[in-house]
């Protein structure tokens, strides 16, 4: 019994052991070969000599811009969906479809958003391929996740709280409006920045809708096309016409996404978590 | 008696199918604190949330029957919700101060009705506290989280909250059950202050309480089936000196409940 136990014990340590391994090697790697590209210059500068020297500054302006036109989509329209969900459909049958839809929605892979994307945003409703429709996409994408959260944190908010409200004559609107969100403020907050992180990463939405290989300019209107830094590292890696040669540039891109996304996951666990101390305190 | 402020006529309330309250009828005077007693599960919430129509935030409750309040009927189809929970106040079982100011907590109920006018708004803050017995409490620290009062005090936060609306009955859902012994007899007092231009109706589990506090009490109990009933209604004094029914004479005695 005791030795079975021992087994068991091993087996779930090592588990752990293979997954934090793996963390660790990979942040490692990218890390040693990665710090030393990086410098001003390689933030600020574009690409030169056919993208195996210069910078990366066109890819990371791309990335930022089509995060933010993102973020300005999906933040009203996700946490209105889950206002809807907890505040007004509350144990309606069609808010239970709403969210079935939604989970779905979280489960498709991302390549089919892409090409959603391309046949809705880019031929259908005609806006091209550019920013806003490489923006949008990776909106369906993150969707789920801004109303998840927020109604996480709309459900989080106590029940007294309305019923204080309604008793003194505050309509639905004006309790959701004056009670109900401000309180949940830090959990909306929480998941809209996950989101950002999440969307910014994304390389397969963006493919067909807007993304390109190198421009020289910079994108000047929401319909240009932009370049990205996930598509970047892609095509360093696997059309460059001399791999060995753009390594660094790979390895250099690859930490600053890295280092976008970890820093923007580090602020949304620490308002989490400022969150759940002010309850217990 | 006074004149009557409230008069409730053959009320029947249903969740989904179940009869949780059965034909209620009683008067509730102007002016006065009216007391509802009886065990836990009785009804005695769903009673009180019915003159203020808060049943109807919970999915398939159904009333029927009449609450007649200064002569209209609050069940009937164009009566606005909004004016009648400004004129039916309500504080609950728990202290439920928002998440805000002391100040802002009072100023709610005038914010939502659109008043911007500062000087208005802190004169009817102060004059609610005062009412409420909290002015001097807390006249210093009216910026400060109403989540740092003690529990006796955020309640009289919330009858003040109440009070800034200009209700002319307030209901009391065992405001006090949260309470230590002696902010619950502050809050005894307060109530006995604003009888004089208020309708009072609480709830209580304390029969003590009713005894100390009203002028009318009702007693209510459940039937065979669970649903709740009136079964006596008249002034405090005769309800506990010499009750007509023999149940409502073993629950003062404490023979159940």
């Amino acid at each position: 019994m005791k030795f079975r136990e021992r087994i068991y014990i091993a087996i779930t340590a090592l588990a752990v052991v293979i997954v934090v391994g793996l963390l660790f090697f990979i942040i490692f790697d990218i890390f040693k070969n990665g710090i030393g590209v990086i410098s001003w210059e390689f933030i600020s500068q574009p690409p030169r000599e056919g993208m195996t020297k210069g910078g990366i500054f066109p890819a990371l302006y791309g990335t930022l811009l089509r995060t933010l036109l993102m973020l300005i989509f999906v933040v009203p329209v996700g946490i209105f969906t889950a206002v809807y969900l907890n505040e007004y459909g509350r144990g309606k049958r069609f808010s239970k479809w709403i969210r079935l839809a939604i989970n779905n929605l979280a489960s498709i892979p991302s390549i089919v958003f892409g090409l959603f994307g391309l046949g809705f945003f880019v031929l259908f409703l005609r806006l091209g391929a550019g920013l806003l429709s490489a923006a949008l996409t990776v909106g369906l994408l993150t969707l789920p996740l801004v109303v998840v959260s927020t109604e996480e944190a709309l459900k989080a908010v106590p029940n007294s709280y309305r019923e204080a409200g309604f008793a003194l004559g505050a309509t639905k609107w004006q309790v959701i409006k004056m009670i109900v969100l401000p309180q949940a403020l830090p959990g909306i907050l929480t998941g809209a920045i996950l989101s950002v992180s999440r969307g910014m990463g994304e390389v397969a939405p963006i493919l067909f809708t807007g993304v390109a290989y190198y421009l020289p300019y910079l994108p000047s209107s929401i319909f240009d096309q932009f370049m990205d830094l996930g598509y970047h590292i892609y095509i360093m890696t696997t059309q460059s016409f001399n791999v060995e040669l753009t390594k660094p540039i790979q390895y250099g891109s690859t930490l600053v996404l890295l280092m976008l996304t970890f820093s923007l996951n580090i602020v949304a666990i620490l308002i989490r978590s400022k969150i759940r101390r002010g309850r217990i305190g | 008696m006074n004149n009557i402020k409230i008069s409730v006529k053959n009320l029947n309330i249903y969740y989904g199918n179940f009869l949780a309250l059965k034909d209620i009828t009683l008067d509730i005077p102007e002016k006065s604190i009216t007391a509802i007693i009886g065990p836990s599960g009785c009804g005695k919430s769903t009673f009180l949330r019915a003159l203020n129509r808060m049943n109807e935030l919970l999915p398939n409750v159904r009333t029927e029957g009449e609450v007649i309040l200064d002569g209209q009927n609050i069940y009937n189809d164009d009566v606005d919700l909004v004016s009648l929970r400004r004129k039916v106040g309500m504080v609950f079982q728990r202290p439920n101060p928002f998440p805000k100011s002391i100040f802002e907590n009072v100023a709610f109920g005038l914010r939502i009705q659109g008043i911007k006018n500062r000087e208005q708004i802190e004169e009817i803050v102060e004059l609610s506290l005062r009412r409420a017995a909290l002015w001097d409490e807390v006249k210093d620290k009216l910026h400060k989280s109403a989540l740092e009062l003690s529990g006796g005090q955020q309640q009289r936060l919330c009858i003040a909250r109440a009070l800034a609306v200009q209700p002319e009955v307030i209901l009391m859902d065992e405001p006090a059950s949260a309470l230590d012994p002696i902010a619950t007899l502050r809050i005894e007092d307060l109530m006995r202050e604003l009888k004089e231009e208020y309708t009072i109706v609480i709830v209580t589990h304390n029969m003590q309480q009713a005894a100390r506090v009203s002028d009318f009490t009702a007693f209510f109990l459940t039937d065979d089936n669970r649903a709740g009933m009136l079964i006596e209604y008249g002034r405090t004094s005769e309800i506990f000196t010499m009750p007509k029914d023999p149940r409502t004479e073993g629950y003062i005695t404490g023979r159940y409940g």
